[in-house]
């Protein structure tokens, strides 16, 4: 059905129709509007689970861990010092192999302190061993949801999955929204079914101290499995297309690639304002398109390497930093070309919009003018010079 | 004999911790599912592929088995297994006074119905004989050493049995591993209980606190004995039970112990510790003598 929602609203109606056992968060902006409508849909007796008031985001992810564990399909949601703060049981949830199902409203990272958007939080935790998949508007952050908990939960993966809209552009912005019924969440999503669990018929340990015999194998188990759910991802996106009428892929979607010229490479919902400002150009015939990254990880190198092989020159736009390396994205965007005969001849790298700086279409019209023959190594788009050049020492 | 912590773990001999978690898990019996913070405990008990544990078991991090037992507890509850199956969390001193007790807070504050255990062994013993938050006063430990400027730690334990008790929950307990069968009768209770639980047991460390490890009950004993460590039972708030003792002065479990050789020259700190024994006595009405008719 389609209704005229905010996006946070619209993830809690998703979530709700996903019939999690468990909910646990703690308050953080611009991530409270989903947990709150959620505390609401369990207050109001509309979804049977047990909503857990906690008193951190650490215990957040702990209880969530908990009830997974238990086999129970549990769900939580948090943001920038949040998933930070919790960022230790984010990494034990990956390695103990439970598939909680996360959404993160991404936000700047302190200090300064800021609320506002960007992807630093996200991207500081892709080494933890979830998938991550970003959503570039409030119908695909909804229907990432389903196919989050559709792909954690297969036997052959048994991951968390990390679903990240942008804070406050996507979960405050409001837009119209289909909203899948329950039967056709019910014929994609079945009921969860742990493979292990604690369960005092079975007993079981779980979380064991492992040496240097074994512990090598287990995380080698991780990284293979984020390999399979390369090949898994796609599959699951076709499902999902068949039940719900909206396709994805799922790793990777192009825009405007096929004869393209100069290709952007964005996550999240600044692949909107890239769309428009191609939509805008190609009618004064420039050849331009946008490869937008749906899953971080795992990362998609080949699929990125088969679209962009030809494209004389791309742009990658980081709303992170590595702060002393290469800007994260372009940094695995490069990477995917290493050793390749066929290769863009330039890949630039734009840092922009970060804190919430706003990204317009004149900023991405900027990055185009420098899509020259010279590389841009991690440079700062609308940058204010005015405020670089403040000193300490003239401070009162 | 039939347990559900089995042996061929690899705890030290005469490892306190490792005598009253079978206790407490036989008390506790096989409908119990228990979450546990890093620490000895897990350690040597769960080495991969081996486990002690004839229970479901879960080990996740060092602060959270709190917020874990409340999920695995939640998740129970959704399942209409709250009734039926028992959630015990667990950990060391540090694990619970320390870095686990914001968790611990917010299990206690949130009403689970789960049974808390703090094995209280007075030091990080697994990472070696760090001073806790649970450290008794004057105590040397590697991070409270001794030396012209030390007598050792500097502050007395934190009081966890009355922080429990203040989050106003229905059972809170301490216990000794020199008295078993106390042990099984305080978790019997306590798992008998709806609603959040707290006990910390004295577990005697040979290692850390340097005794042969033939003397961990005698030690243990000793320091109910000395009003060191108070025996009690607080029901819904109200201070519902203690084990009574005709005190001994404090040198006799100090001695006991190199952890306290430093001291036994030393009046001047001794009779700070008996002020604590005294004080500890004198709060719960310890002496037999003073007993009004239970």
């Amino acid at each position: 059905m389609k209704e005229f929602l905010e996006g946070s609203m619209a993830v809690a109606k998703v979530v709700q129709l996903c019939k999690p056992g468990v909910i646990s968060a703690y308050p953080i902006t611009p991530q409270t509007h989903i947990v709150e409508e959620l505390a609401q849909i369990v207050a109001d007796g509309h979804l049977n689970a047990q909503f857990v008031n906690v008193e951190s985001e650490h215990s957040a992810a702990s209880v969530v861990l908990g009830a997974e564990a238990a086999g129970v399909r549990s769900y939580t949601a948090t943001s920038s010092q949040g998933l930070l703060l919790m960022a230790e049981v984010v990494f034990n949830i990956a390695g103990m192999r439970l598939p909680v199902v996360m959404t993160t409203a991404v936000r700047a990272i302190s200090a300064p302190i800021n609320i506002w958007n960007d992807h630093q939080d996200a991207v500081s935790l892709r080494d933890a061993g979830w998938i991550q998949l970003h959503a570039e508007d409030i119908q695909e952050a909804v229907d990432l949801h389903l196919i989050a908990y559709k792909l954690g939960e297969n036997k052959s993966i048994m991951l968390p999955v990390m679903v990240c809209m942008d804070g406050f552009l996507l979960t405050h912005g409001v837009e119209t929204v289909n909203i899948p019924s329950q039967e056709e969440v019910d014929k994609f999503l079945p009921p969860y079914k742990a493979p292990y669990k604690l369960d005092v018929e079975n007993p079981m340990t779980l979380g064991p101290l492992v040496d240097p015999e074994s512990y090598m194998e287990a995380r080698f188990a991780l990284n293979e499995t984020h390999k399979e759910a390369l090949q898994l991802i796609p599959k699951i996106t076709a499902d999902f297309a068949k039940i719900f009428g909206r396709t994805y892929n799922g790793l990777i979607e192009g825009y405007q690639l096929k004869d393209a010229e100069r290709v952007i490479v964005a996550m999240g919902s600044v692949c909107g304002t890239i769309k428009e400002v191609i939509d805008e150009l190609r009618k004064k015939g420039k050849k331009i398109g946008l490869l937008k990254v749906t899953s971080l990880r795992p990362f998609p190198a080949n699929e990125i390497y088969e679209a962009l092989k030809n494209t004389p020159k791309v742009a990658v736009v980081d709303r992170a930093l590595s702060v002393g390396s290469f800007a994260p994205l372009a940094a695995e965007i490069k990477a995917s070309f290493f050793g390749k005969t066929k290769k863009p001849k330039v890949i630039s790298s734009f840092i922009l919009g970060l804190g919430g700086r706003d990204i317009t279409k004149d900023s991405i019209k900027e990055i185009l003018r420098l899509m020259t023959s010279k590389e841009r190594q991690g440079e700062f788009i609308d940058l204010k010079q005015e405020l670089l050049k403040e000193n300490y020492e003239n401070a009162v | 004999m039939k347990t559900l912590f089995n042996s061929g773990h690899t705890a030290c001999a005469g490892c306190g911790q490792s005598m009253a978690a079978r206790l407490v898990i036989d008390a506790a019996g096989s409908n119990t599912i228990v979450c546990n913070n890093t620490g000895c405990l897990e350690v040597f008990s769960t080495k991969f592929p081996e486990s002690s544990w004839g229970v479901p078991f879960m080990h996740s991090l060092f602060e959270n088995c709190a917020a874990v037992a409340s999920g695995v507890e939640s998740a129970l509850k959704y399942l209409g297994k709250a009734d039926t199956v028992n959630v015990i969390a667990q950990a060391g001193d540090g694990g619970t006074a320390d870095i686990g007790l914001q968790a611990l807070s917010g299990m206690l504050e949130r009403g689970h119905n789960i049974l808390y255990v703090c094995y209280d062994n007075e030091a990080y013993m697994n990472t070696g004989i760090q001073r806790s938050g649970l450290t008794p006063f004057d105590t040397n430990t590697t991070t409270s050493p001794i030396g012209v400027n030390s007598t050792g730690n500097i502050r007395p334990k934190k009081p966890m049995p009355e922080i429990a008790n203040a989050h106003g929950i229905p059972y809170v307990a301490t216990a000794s591993c020199a008295f078993p069968l106390d042990i099984q009768r305080k978790v019997k209770k306590a798992i008998s209980i709806k609603g959040p639980k707290y006990m910390q047991i004295h577990v005697p460390c040979p290692l850390g606190w340097r005794h042969e490890s033939s003397q961990t009950i005698a030690v243990a004993k000793l320091a109910v004995e000395t009003g060191l460590y108070p025996l009690i039972e607080y029901e819904n708030g109200v201070l519902a039970a203690k084990r009574q003792i005709t005190p001994k002065p404090v040198e006799e479990y100090l001695k006991a112990q190199g952890r306290f050789k430093h001291l036994l020259k030393n009046p001047e700190e001794i009779k700070k510790i008996q002020e604590i024994a005294d004080n500890n006595i004198k709060k719960y009405g310890l002496k037999v003598e003073t007993q009004q008719a239970a």
